[in-house]
């Protein structure tokens, strides 16, 4: 298992709902998005598979260059592929600014 | 050329099985009435997982939804089957025996509260040990002190089906619901074969193992009261039917003679084939065999 976190300070679109998407199932994952305490993102992934942290960082850089709210991602693995990731995280922000 | 405007049912049909734990409990109440409890943003996650390498859950794959069906209190506790096979640990038990223990003194108070127990779970969660065995006999025990004062409903969708501990919470429940897919069953069938052997139970036969723990036998035996489609409406009429329904005179788990009885007349010098033992048992239904 392992644990990564990333900030993102150019995220600064102050937000108000919350969301939680996702279960912790295999292949899949589960993401609490909510506002950051903090005036910028942050995440932190807890993941039960190794050694990916390069592709998480490609993840989140992609999903950063096109969402701009300040919040606070948590989520917890259970092996979802970059294209899982990216789906749960496109999910969870559809809640969020509805 | 004319058009068909033939339909099949089941295109229409909202399925129950494809939603996960936290919807198929919301799905139950009545629209509006409902608010989670204990949900992922308290982060109640278990202790125990990350120690041994394994990613926890935020709401330890156990959803807590307290509302209204057919405008009277209820309480939905749903174990999530696709987190850890819907293992039961310390958290997620402590989640199911407090809010069983809730609607048990919301009712001692003149509220009736039914409990509904959406079950897809494999029991006792193997990395939790001895917690996870503490927290079967805890919910038992807040199941047997809510049953006589409301309805306690176990509900198995599939396909997860209901085995190991919390088949025996299914055992002692007021009614059991299931759907075709679903499974219940003390030992599950990989259990069965790698400690029986092969002959005894082929864990790769599907067809034996609905024949045997399947819904339609199940309800076809007694051991479980509905058989329902796997629809949501369906489901949700149904278990508001319970929800409202009259308390048992008597429990199947209190009937020991009778299934002592049962049991001690069987003749297992030849082979007791599903279809058998329901037209002794029961009878009520007639599908599902191979």
């Amino acid at each position: 298992m392992e644990q990564i976190e990333f900030d993102y300070p150019a995220a600064k679109r102050r937000i108000t709902k919350k969301a939680h998407v996702g279960v912790v199932g295999s292949g899949d994952m589960e993401v609490l998005m909510e506002p950051s305490p903090t005036e910028r993102a942050h995440v932190s992934i807890t993941t039960s598979v190794d050694g990916f942290q390069s592709s998480w960082k490609a993840v989140f850089d992609r999903f950063f260059s096109k969402f701009d709210g300040a919040v606070r991602i948590q989520i917890n693995d259970a092996g979802a592929t970059p294209g899982s990731v990216m789906l749960r995280l496109e999910q969870a922000a559809e809640v969020i600014n509805q | 050329m004319s058009q068909t405007s033939f339909i099949p049912e089941f295109v229409s049909r909202k399925s129950f099985i494809e939603l996960d734990g936290r919807r198929r409990a919301q799905s139950l109440f009545d629209e509006g009435t409902w608010k989670e409890l204990v949900g992922p943003f308290d982060r109640m996650e278990s202790p125990w997982l990350p120690r041994q390498g394994i990613a926890p859950q935020f709401d330890d794959g156990c959803v807590v939804i307290k509302g209204k069906i057919g405008g009277m209190p209820a309480v939905a506790i749903a174990l999530e089957g696709a987190f850890q096979g819907g293992s039961i640990g310390e958290v997620s038990g402590a989640k199911m025996t407090a809010a069983l223990d809730l609607a048990t003194k919301d009712s001692e108070a003149g509220k009736r509260t039914a409990a509904i127990l959406l079950l897809e779970t494999g029991g006792v969660r193997l990395q939790e040990a001895n917690l996870g065995l503490a927290a079967v006999a805890e919910v038992i025990s807040s199941v047997l002190a809510l049953r006589p004062h409301a309805p306690v409903i176990t509900l198995i969708a599939g396909t997860v089906g209901c085995f190991g501990g919390m088949a025996l919470a299914a055992g002692v429940s007021s009614y059991v619901v299931m759907t075709r897919e679903a499974r219940l069953g003390l030992n599950g069938p990989e259990v069965i074969e790698q400690e029986s052997g092969i002959d005894e139970f082929d864990s790769s036969d599907r067809a034996l193992i609905w024949a045997i723990h399947g819904g339609e036998q199940r309800v076809g035996m007694g051991l479980a009261d509905a058989l329902v489609e796997d629809d949501a409406e369906k489901i949700k009429a149904t278990i508001r039917g319970y929800v409202q329904a009259d308390l048992r005179p008597e429990y199947r788990s209190q009937q020991v003679e009778l299934y002592r009885d049962r049991i001690a007349a069987l003749d297992t010098s030849e082979q007791i084939d599903p279809l058998n033992l329901r037209q002794r048992w029961n009878n009520k239904t007639t599908g599902g065999l191979r």
